[in-house]
């Protein structure tokens, strides 16, 4: 494979992203959009070019540097590219969504006066996301890592004049770290047992770093490989947002829409996923951290989609479900279906991007407003964005023959058929998870597309309503009511609000459907949302399409297993109606209709029964409460101690300060000698003579 | 007994204690600008006693031209210290050491 | 003997006068004491055999020196009493440092051997011709003629500083600048100017 194709991928984005953000004033906002289109598009082309010579072609993989940075002590600090048939499917799905992404932007931030500058966040996101999974050592990985991470902040805090966005961005950050200090750890103990950053160095040390023991006191010590795994997996944790380190995600929300479906849905946040799989030979070799993740996947796939359930605004609601199909996959590498897990990442980032992109639709077509609660019967408004939507949520709830059925179906056998330790305890979260995932998703379409045309009163409930919403938003995350509340959902910059008043005058509540460029991606993704799992489930899933780049012991090979009772898409898919997801599924769809669609005011006598049950989920457990009210005070007494005993008492204080304070009190001793009076010089001088003399006579 | 009977141990002794006392008077008249000049002078003629002393005791006369030599510059240095010593008092109205404290930091 | 005895007294009345020197209220006293101090030195330098020394130090120092000495001390109007002030305040320090002084140089002086010097010895006793302005001139003008010039001017040097240091420019003198004098034109004396005639009224 020619290196210099291979360098173009990323650098063309790159190059759109400088020309757009340095010379977004020059170029206009025309040229901004058409210059990073054309970046992405032709990182696309070649992306698809590439899985075409390494999946139809048969060209080897390639692995190598392209340009060392630096050499230091014999260790070689490279941009290396490792392009398999893994990395190229990233790229590929990575790129597509990315395009689908830049195009829709045009439509949904038309009016945002941060045009250029976003879409040079969404070019350098690329750049950032594609450096990531095109990397074959581990500095470049933790480069892209950082570098999506620090893009990401940007564009939660895109709106950096709402208090909201900001305190969004910054817990995503925070959140963050606390994953990549852990990441870090790892990369540094993979680097101080192998002495290399390159990925062949690591998995070729593997099989010896697995009986490798780091002793931790005199009777304990731990497997240097389970650390290293749990580590780096405590990176993908943060990245990929699996509890307890998910809940900077719901906030990320903040972000505009286009950002919520290519960073927190489809790319960015599978960066995880992807990393884990590509550590596939670390993580075989340690039984204890695939346990260790899957019971974390498989936490985050039923628990948070139960949150789903009882949220209102449309966007979290996708992110919650996000969350959850994190999980799925997290759970599925826990199982060592790697392969598995890759394909519902790409399954799920046709499907997510598209629902996500629908409800940026729904939220343009309803002015700026996420409430469910005030939507309702929007199918008739908007038909091309509620049929795109019911095809991306009938493949989030895994309806055979859609794209999600045979990735989701795929990770709960393999859960199943794991031996792994937490294996049952994760296959009833994931398989109940497929109801869970019914119910916020049929309830999501019912209250957005069907149903009684709530934004007819809305107008008039809106105050209280809103109020209500704050209240809730501002119990829930900080004073002073930041929340989001519906009225300011796209609120910082007040251009778009104003122009959209002006253009509606008082009757705001008139749904209509998006434009072309809007409606355009949503069916770009419906169709692989729709089909892309029934072509390639074959080989992807369980054929040899991964050959090498994905290791997987032969005794926990379930996928491999599960492959002997394959006997082609669509006798799967038929099988699939008689397997307990199927009926999960409609058993969640059937709960969906009465609560949301034939008896709403079902759902308001369950609350009021359930309160208590009611209140944990919508304090999100209080995973947010522990953080704000416990852990954020306690790192933040402990850097203050730090602060104040460390860094101002011994390091300011005693040692900066304190040596020359001692040289100042020193000086202030001396200075009383050097007093300027001649006669003080004179005794000194004497004074010494006499010692002198002395010090000669005493010594002989 | 000798005319000479003056041993170089009285002659050096005699030197250490003028010496000495000259010190005492620095230390003592530590603010008077005349009297530490004074007592300069006193230090000079007990070095010089050493030189004589010494001179005599090895019959090499080199030691009587620096003795010679030293009240030469001696002499120069009363007089220019003298001569400070007056711009001083006309500047300052004052021959206390203590006011001359502009070296002080 | 008599030598001794006579060393012995003026070298009492030396240590005396210089005692009396530094603890003398008065500045004049202390002059008067140091030049006692110098006639003593003159009368213990002539009983060790330098005679020509002695008779400079009288003259030089007595005649010269130390009537400057005197004519600045009663020139200048000394507030001795706030020189006083503090007299005793560093003076344990200045005994102590004199009594280490003094002890020192006894051990060294008196403790046999142990300066590898033999101070017993006495000074060599010269012959009735021996001459020493004659010894000391034959020495100064032949091996140490530049010293001696370079001692001569510094002595002019001494001379020049003091007059410069001292000399006092006092406003308001009336006194001719001759280089100005001779310098000077037609032109900056005498101005012409043009005056237009007029008519008779």
């Amino acid at each position: 494979m020619n290196p210099h194709l291979l360098i173009a991928i990323p650098l063309a984005p790159l190059a759109a992203a400088v020309i757009a953000g340095l010379g977004g004033r020059v170029i206009g906002r025309a040229g901004a959009h058409t210059v990073t289109i054309f970046g992405v598009a032709v990182s696309f082309a070649l992306s698809m070019h590439v899985l075409e010579q390494l999946y139809a072609g048969g060209v080897p993989a390639f692995n190598g540097p392209v340009y060392t940075w630096a050499v230091t002590d014999g260790v070689h600090i490279d941009v290396g590219f490792l392009i398999d048939r893994l990395s190229a499917l990233m790229m590929a799905v990575v790129t597509f969504v990315s395009l689908c992404v830049h195009v829709y932007t045009i439509g949904y931030m038309r009016e945002d006066p941060g045009y250029t500058r976003f879409f040079s966040y969404i070019s350098l996101f690329t750049f950032s996301m594609l450096m990531l999974v095109m990397s074959n050592n581990f500095m470049q990985l933790f480069f892209g890592w950082e570098a999506v991470g620090m893009v990401s902040y940007l564009l939660i805090g895109f709106w950096y004049t709402r208090p909201s966005a900001i305190f969004a961005n910054m817990k995503a950050f925070i959140v963050n770290r606390v994953g990549d200090f852990g990441f870090i750890i790892g990369i540094a103990a993979v680097f101080s047992y192998t002495g290399s950053l390159s990925y062949d160095a690591a998995f070729a040390a593997a099989p010896h770093i697995a009986h490798a023991v780091i002793p931790i006191t005199a009777s304990t010590s731990w497997n240097a490989l389970t650390l290293i795994c749990i580590c780096l997996f405590i990176g993908a944790m943060g990245k990929s947002a699996q509890v307890p380190l998910h809940v900077w995600l719901p906030d990320s929300m903040e972000g505009p829409t286009p950002i919520s479906a290519l960073i927190h849905a489809a790319t960015m946040v599978t960066a995880g996923i992807f990393m884990v799989a590509r550590m596939s030979p670390l993580f075989e070799y340690s039984s204890t951290a695939l346990s260790f993740v899957l019971i974390i996947g498989a936490t985050t796939a039923f628990f948070m989609g139960i949150l789903g359930v009882v949220n209102n605004d449309i966007k979290r609601v996708i992110a919650y479900s996000t969350l959850s199909q994190l999980g799925y996959m997290t759970a599925a590498l826990g199982a060592s279906a790697y392969g598995a897990a890759i394909f519902h990442l790409m399954t799920h980032a046709f499907f997510k991007a598209l629902l996500f992109l629908a409800a940026g639709s729904v939220i343009i077509g309803m002015h700026h407003e996420q409430d469910m609660r005030k939507m309702g019967g929007l199918a008739k408004y908007m038909p091309i964005t509620a049929v795109t939507c019911w095809i991306g949520g009938l493949a989030l709830v895994a309806m055979p023959f859609f794209s999600g059925f045979y990735s989701k179906d795929a990770i709960i056998e393999a859960v199943g058929a794991s031996h792994r330790f937490g294996s049952t305890y994760a296959y009833w979260c994931v398989l109940l998870g497929a109801y869970i995932t019914s119910l916020y998703t049929f309830r999501l379409l019912f209250m957005t597309f069907h149903g009684e045309e709530r934004f007819r009163h809305a107008a008039a409930a809106h105050d209280r309503e809103g109020s209500k919403t704050v209240g809730h938003e501002a119990e829930r995350q900080e004073p002073g009511g930041h929340g989001h509340a519906p009225q300011d959902a796209h609120g910082g910059p007040a251009q778009p609000r104003a122009s959209v008043a002006a253009q509606h005058g008082h009757h705001p509540a008139e749904p209509h459907e998006s434009p072309w460029v809007v409606t355009l991606p949503l069916i770009a993704l419906a169709i692989p949302s729709l089909l892309v799992g029934y072509f390639t489930a074959g080989p992807v899933l369980y054929g040899s399409y991964f050959g090498h780049s994905i290791f997987v012991l032969p005794a926990d090979n379930v996928i491999g297993r599960m492959a002997a009772d394959f006997h082609g898409p669509g006798e799967l898919a038929f099988h699939g109606f008689l397997g307990a997801p199927f009926w999960l599924m409609i058993a969640g769809f059937v709960t969906a209709w009465v609560f949301f669609l034939w008896r709403p005011s079902l759902a308001d006598q369950a609350a009021r029964r359930f309160g208590w049950l009611r209140t944990i989920l919508i304090q999100k457990y209080y995973f947010d409460w522990v953080n704000e009210k416990v852990i954020a005070p306690l790192a933040r007494g402990v850097g203050f101690g730090l602060w104040k005993a460390g860094d101002q008492g011994i390091i300011d204080g005693a040692l900066v300060n304190g040596s020359a304070a001692t040289v100042g009190w020193f000086g202030g001793v001396v200075r009383r000698v050097q007093n300027g009076y001649l006669y003080s010089y004179a005794f000194w001088i004497v004074i010494g003579l006499a010692a002198l003399l002395g010090w000669f006579l005493a010594r002989g | 007994m000798s005319t000479h009977a003056i041993t170089l141990a009285d002659l050096l002794t005699l030197s250490g204690v003028l010496f000495a006392l000259a010190v005492a008077g620095i230390f003592l008249n530590r603010k008077n600008v005349i009297l530490l000049l004074m007592c300069v002078e006193l230090l000079l003629l007990a070095a010089n006693f050493n030189f004589i002393a010494f001179s005599r005791v090895s019959g090499d006369i080199n030691g009587q031209v620096f003795v010679f030599f030293v009240l030469t510059v001696a002499a120069a240095e009363s007089a220019i210290g003298l001569a400070i010593l007056v711009v001083l008092f006309r500047e300052r109205r004052s021959i206390n050491v203590e006011d001359l404290n502009t070296l002080r930091g | 003997m008599l030598v001794q005895i006579l060393f012995y007294i003026f070298g009492t009345l030396l240590v005396v006068c210089a005692l009396g020197l530094i603890t003398a209220r008065n500045p004049v006293y202390s002059a008067l004491f140091l030049v006692l101090c110098f006639f003593n030195s003159a009368v213990i330098w002539l009983l060790t055999g330098a005679e020509f020394l002695a008779i400079v130090l009288v003259l030089v120092y007595v005649g010269a020196v130390m009537v400057l000495f005197l004519f600045v001390v009663m020139m200048l109007d000394i507030n001795v009493a706030e020189l006083r002030r503090g007299f005793t305040r560093f003076a344990w320090l200045g005994w102590l440092t004199a009594a280490a002084l003094v002890a020192e140089i006894v051990m060294v002086v008196w403790s046999h051997g142990r300066s590898g010097l033999d101070v017993a010895r006495t000074p060599i006793p010269e012959p009735a011709s021996y001459s020493n302005t004659a010894a000391l001139g034959q020495v100064i003008y032949t091996r140490f003629a530049y010293p001696f010039e370079l001692a001569a001017v510094l002595l002019l040097v001494a001379i020049v500083a003091a007059i410069a240091l001292t000399m006092r420019h006092r406003q308001g003198l009336k006194v001719q600048d001759v280089s100005r004098q001779v310098s000077v034109r037609a032109a900056d004396r005498v101005r012409i100017v043009k005056v237009k005639a007029e008519k008779r009224p």
